[in-house]
């Protein structure tokens, strides 16, 4: 690890000031990916500045009956929440779905949606990786890519997501509230990841600078039946071949709303917008569902390694909203 | 030979250093405090094959509390001719990953961040890394050095006459991936040079080794080398050869003589430096009748090593043992390639050959429409299949008949695809094991008794998580005829008498042979000198291994029968195993509680190599590429459901004094050919390609 | 860039100079010579050095010892207070729940900390049961032993080579039982 400075920012002014100050700084939050990234010599940062004190660590409920995030919450304290665990189980879910208990209890939501690539080139100093060194050229497209992206890829970068919170929170098209040199925005969480294309080094749209003070719910009565549905070579503590997730509302046996994301495959949060859209307004059949999510699949490219991800998402795409529609009372 | 008497021995007795462990106090080999330490980071190739054409150090010299670095120009000069060990000898590297230069420094954090700025130029020719089908005969030699206890390659009968004639044929390859052994303890050191010579804490399964190696490689004495290794956090074969990480650790000693230091492997270079199982290409033909008795069983394994030192998996080692059939071939080749060395990891051979044997004597069962416990039955043979020679015991059919009962194996309807619950298929599957017994040679022991009735037996054997400790001692005990209170046993030190390594599930039977070697010389001697008083000043005896006289005359081997039950999701071919269980024959267990402790954890690997596990090389790079636990994935809690472990009553008065068998190894034999059985029982899929992943079984 | 900290460290106070680079794993290990939490993967892959970080069960590999400055720390030697073994760590000896004992310490942590979880009510993946996640309105305490995959999940975190898996899940439902 290389030499860096710490400091512990009094608010989040000061946070996105000391960062603005410093082309090679960092905001630090749990660390659970940084430091890692760090030990790897992936990440250099000249100086961090510690924003866990400075970003909220509180779960409210809005007026309009959508709940807000503080970026600093941990992911434990998220997915134990009761008013999260009662109206969005799927982000409960979702959540402890990823990494493990003593990982959740570090990891902030911040930190959460900004976690880096699992590629193992991308975290390999050694070898070329067009998204740690621009220009450098992508090892994973011709080397082992079995854990990597179907969707939304580039030549230069097939890269996936890891979260697994984002995939849950694309699916309730919550909000990410920032505050940075130029001021405090709302994005909307499908917007925040950007596809590699010919600038894989920029995973998101935020400008050095910019914090994450909040993620914001939606109101979304419908989703306090949801489901995430993650399948990975082992039963625990993996990253995700496939993730779903799912919710539905079902109005006399026709489809009034549907939302369906998928996580690892693609290099951002995939939200299942051209499945919803045939879904919306019909029956849901596993004919239906099936023909919905190979349609979301249909412009899939996949690698050597990875081409069975399209009937795994497909499959798992239907077992998700099956069971979801099944379950209910 | 008759077994010595248990009065100890059979108890399940709790893990004598269990209290130090549970708190973390136990000291493993970095962990010992010495004063004033320095510490070590390596820096390693970035090609594959090739020449050094410059280094420059002068960064990583420049950072403030860097002590010294080391590359083949100044690092002193060893005297091994081992190719592994011979690090930092010239400007040549013969894999990706080879140490090539290192940091020694104040802290850990400026050795690490020293040793990435040390900038090497290296001039790379072609390499050749890929082990495939494609290595035609002139690229693939019979091995040469491969353990000398069995032969390589076998013959019996017309092999190809055999086959032809049979009514059921069958031709298929299997393929096992590499493994890395991983054990959670990385390998680490500590190093002090002094004028009296080095001591070293080092992560073994054998100080005596290192301490050989070590004298060899620094022109020192035997004597003037000590090596500590009271606590060791798992090896599973991977800490048994000696590697270059404590070659590198010395030649910083050295280099900063009188201070300590400390190295650890990080776990990236774990998959470069410490060895691994070699991936396997195994070629299974079968010919039986039609009531599915063998006629004819021909095995071939092509495998790699490096080129700097050569070690065979030797996947066909245990084919001969199993069954009874008059014709009988096996073959193996090696490719050597610009890679690390692979080296032994739990049960070498058998664990990888009886996944493709016991796969393919399912697929045989299938064939002949019989029983799959039934059809091992059948050729159960009456005497050793190649050399006809009688087993000293031999246990299979009885654990093959008490685990089909225990599991409730019938009734079974033999269809696949047949079961389903909720969603998942469900399957049972089965499989035999089985892993020699044996004895290594190289223990001495020594036992002191004192006046007030205490016995003091040392050698330099060690606690790798077998229950050595324990289970050693209650030898000791019984072989002595104390109770155990009156037993000090000592060891994890080359202070002591040497000892066998930790290996070949060999340890309580080299070790133990020999002191009841000591306990009965101890005995003749206070008898016939000293009226079977203890003198005021003790008495001490040290003895040698003895021969085992029955060794030529019965062959040798622990037996098992493994039983798994799967489901597989219909729609995902997500995979679980939600009861595993395995009976075995494996001479007295000498405690019930540890033992069993080794079977599940033995069956659980198998479950990990079954499901999980892979090392996957980037023949571009010349490197494992998943190295890291994260993606080098062993089993998890989650992963793992019932495991239950048993064994039949067996008395072999041949093996040795105590009557063990060995118990380290043999629950991963076959385990994973139980879990692809059941897999295929699931859903009539055959996987003859390691590990079963989802993907496999998508529909 | 060296600077001074305050650790609590299983009851007893320490100021010590650390990089800032120093992980809490080193910082005990390295410089408190405090060797209970073990080093597996460093990269928060294995769980060997979970240590109770203000309570909770954390990875200190990941963790800047910086970062934590005036935090209070309990490893696996912490637990046995007064040189009495904390009755999961009674219980580990008693059920044979480990072998080499590296990962042991961790295991231990996790262990105790997940016990503490359940009864506050903590889901974990298998909490959710019914596809429809409906079972997240249940907030109440998850009955370990009676449930032995939960403690498969939430063990998870902590590898084990040896594999001792097996037998940590009935030494855990035992003090979960207590």
């Amino acid at each position: 690890m290389r030499p860096f400075r710490y400091e512990r920012a009094t608010d989040a002014a000061n946070a996105v000031a000391l960062l603005a100050r410093a082309p090679q700084a960092a905001f630090l939050g749990g660390g659970t990916n940084l430091v890692d990234l760090m030990k790897l010599d992936v990440a250099r940062p000249e100086l961090l500045v510690d924003v866990r004190r400075v970003t909220p660590r509180t779960i409210e409920q809005l007026p309009d009956g959508g709940v807000r995030i503080g970026a600093g919450v941990t992911n434990s304290d998220l997915a134990a929440d009761p008013l999260i665990r009662r109206r969005y189980p799927v982000v409960a879910q979702a959540v402890l779905n990823g990494a493990s208990t003593q990982l959740r209890n570090l990891a902030t939501v911040g930190g959460n949606l900004l976690q880096r690539t699992r590629c193992l080139y991308f975290q390999d100093i050694t070898t070329a990786c067009n998204k740690r060194e621009p220009g450098t050229g992508c090892s994973a497209i011709e080397g082992h890519n079995r854990d990597l992206a179907i969707l939304g890829t580039s030549p230069d970068c097939i890269a996936t997501n890891p979260s697994d919170l984002a995939v849950a929170l694309a699916a309730m098209d919550a909000t990410v509230q920032t505050i940075g040199p130029d001021g405090s925005r709302a994005i909307p969480l499908t917007e925040l990841h950007r596809l590699p294309g010919s600038e894989p080094q920029h995973d998101n749209v935020l400008t050095h600078g910019e914090l994450i003070m909040a993620v914001v719910l939606p109101p979304l009565p419908f989703a306090t039946r949801s489901y995430y549905r993650k399948i990975r070579d082992r039963a625990s503590y993996a990253f995700a071949l496939v993730s779903v997730a799912a919710a539905i509302d079902l109005v006399d046996g026709q489809v009034r709303d549907v939302r369906i994301a998928l996580g690892g495959v693609a290099p951002k949060p995939w939200r299942a917008t051209r499945a919803e859209d045939l879904l919306r307004g019909g029956p849901v059949d596993e004919e239906r569902l099936r023909r919905a999510a190979e349609a979301e699949l249909a412009d899939a490219r996949p690698q050597a390694d990875n081409a069975f991800k399209i009937p795994l998402a497909r499959n798992a795409i239907v077992r998700t909203v099956l069971d979801l529609v099944e379950a209910a009372p | 030979m008759s077994t010595i008497a248990a009065r100890v021995m059979g108890q399940a007795l709790d893990r004598v250093e269990g209290a130090d462990k549970v708190r973390g106090l136990a000291p493993y080999a970095f962990e010992h405090p010495v004063p004033e330490p320095a510490y070590l980071s390596a820096v390693r190739s970035t090609v594959a094959a090739g020449q050094i054409t410059g280094i420059d150090c002068s960064r990583a010299s420049a950072q403030s509390g860097v002590l010294a670095v080391l590359t083949y120009l100044n690092a002193p000069r060893v005297g091994t001719d081992d190719g592994e060990l011979r690090i930092l000898q010239s400007d040549q590297v013969a894999f990706r990953g080879q140490f090539v230069a290192a940091v020694i420094a104040e802290t850990s954090e400026i050795a690490r961040h020293a040793a990435g700025l040390v900038r090497v130029d290296y001039r790379p020719r072609p390499h050749d890394v890929e082990l495939a089908d494609a290595h035609g005969p002139d690229q693939l030699r019979v091995p040469q050095q491969i353990w000398p206890l069995f032969p390589i390659e076998t013959d019996k009968g017309d092999v190809d006459a055999g086959l032809a004639s049979a009514a059921i044929q069958l031709d298929e390859t299997y393929r096992t991936p590499w493994y890395h052994h991983n054990p959670l303890e990385p390998h680490t050191t500590i190093a002090c040079w002094t004028t009296e010579g080095v001591t070293l804490y080092v992560s073994t399964q054998y100080p005596a080794g290192v301490q050989h190696t070590v004298a060899e490689a620094f022109r020192l004495e035997p004597a003037q080398v000590r090596v500590r290794s009271p606590h060791v956090g798992g090896g599973f074969g991977a800490k048994l050869p000696r590697h270059s990480d404590v070659i590198l650790a010395v030649m910083a000693a050295q280099l900063v003589a009188g201070r300590p230091v400390r190295f650890a492997l990080t776990r990236h270079q774990m998959f470069s430096q410490t060895g691994y199982r070699s991936p396997t290409i195994q070629r299974v033909r079968l010919g039986a009748d039609t009531d599915g008795r063998l006629v004819a069983v021909a095995h071939e394994s092509v495998e790699q090593t490096s080129r700097l030192r050569e070690f065979a998996e030797h996947a066909t080692r245990a084919t001969p043992t199993m069954y009874a059939t008059p014709h009988l071939r096996t073959r193996q080749r090696l490719a050597a390639l610009d890679l690390p060395s692979p080296t032994i990891m739990r049960a070498p051979g058998e664990s990888t050959g009886l996944f493709a044997l016991e796969s393919a004597l399912d697929e045989l069962a299938i064939a002949c429409g019989v029983d799959p416990v039934e059809l091992r039955v059948r050729n159960e043979p009456a005497e050793h299949p190649l050399d006809g020679l009688p087993f000293s015991s031999r246990g299979l059919v009885g654990c093959l008949r008490e685990g089909a009962r225990r599991f409730g194996w019938q009734p079974r309807d033999a269809t696949p695809r047949a079961r389903r619950d909720n969603g998942w298929l469900v399957g049972t599957g089965m499989a035999a094991s089985t892993y020699p017994a044996m004895q290594l040679p190289g223990t001495k022991v020594t036992i002191r008794a004192t006046p007030d009735g205490r016995h003091i037996v040392s050698l330099a054997a060690v606690d790798i998580g077998t229950g050595t400790r324990t289970a050693l001692a209650q030898v000791a005990a019984d072989a002595l005829r104390v109770d155990l209170d009156r037993v000090e046993l000592r060891l994890g030190d080359t202070a002591y008498p040497p000892a066998a390594q930790e290996g070949g599930s060999a340890g309580i039977s080299s070790w133990g042979a020999t002191i009841c070697a000591g306990a009965d010389e101890l005995r003749r001697r206070l008898s016939t000198e000293y009226g079977d008083t203890v003198p005021a000043d003790g008495l001490e005896v040290t003895v040698d291994m003895p021969e085992n006289q029955y060794l030529g005359r019965y062959v040798m081997h622990s037996f098992g029968a493994q039983f798994a039950e799967v489901r597989v999701h219909e729609e995902t071919g997500e995979i679980r195993v939600p009861r595993q269980l395995g009976v075995y024959a494996v001479g007295r267990v000498v405690n019930p509680k540890t033992a069993r402790s080794q079977l599940i954890g033995g069956m659980t690997m198998g479950l990990s190599m079954a499901l999980h596990e892979a090392s996957v090389l980037d023949p571009r790079y010349g490197h494992v590429v998943n190295h890291d636990l994260a993606s080098y994935h062993i089993s998890s809690n989650a992963d793992v459901g019932a495991v239950e472990a048993y064994w039949i009553e067996e008395d072999d008065p041949y093996v040795n004094p105590m009557g063990t068998k060995g118990i380290g190894e043999i629950g991963i034999v076959g385990a994973a050919a139980a879990i692809a059985n059941a897999v295929h029982h699931a859903t009539g899929v055959r996987v003859r390609e390691l590990p079963i992943t989802c993907d496999k079984l998508l529909p | 860039m060296d600077t001074e900290i305050a650790l609590r460290v299983d009851g007893a106070d320490h100021r010590l100079t650390v990089d800032t680079r120093t992980t809490l794993l080193d910082a005990l290990r390295e410089r408190l010579g405090n060797t209970s939490p073990k080093k597996g993967c460093d990269h928060g892959q294995c769980g060997a050095c979970t240590i109770l970080l203000d309570g909770r069960r954390a990875n200190s590999c990941l963790a800047l010892a910086v970062a934590h400055d005036g935090a209070d720390i309990v490893t696996a030697a912490g637990l046995a207070a007064d040189g009495q073994l904390h009755p999961m760590q009674r219980s580990f000896i008693e059920h044979d729940a480990f072998q080499c004992g590296y990962c042991t310490p961790g295991q231990i942590v996790s262990a105790v900390a997940m016990v503490e979880e359940a009864a506050t009510g903590w889901p974990s993946a298998v909490t959710y049961r019914h596809p429809d996640g409906t079972d997240g309105t249940d907030t109440g305490p998850v009955d370990l032993a009676a449930n032995p995959d939960e403690i498969r999940e939430r063990m998870s975190g902590n590898l084990c080579r040896c594999a001792a898996y097996a037998n940590m899940i009935p030494a855990i439902q035992e003090v979960a039982r207590s």
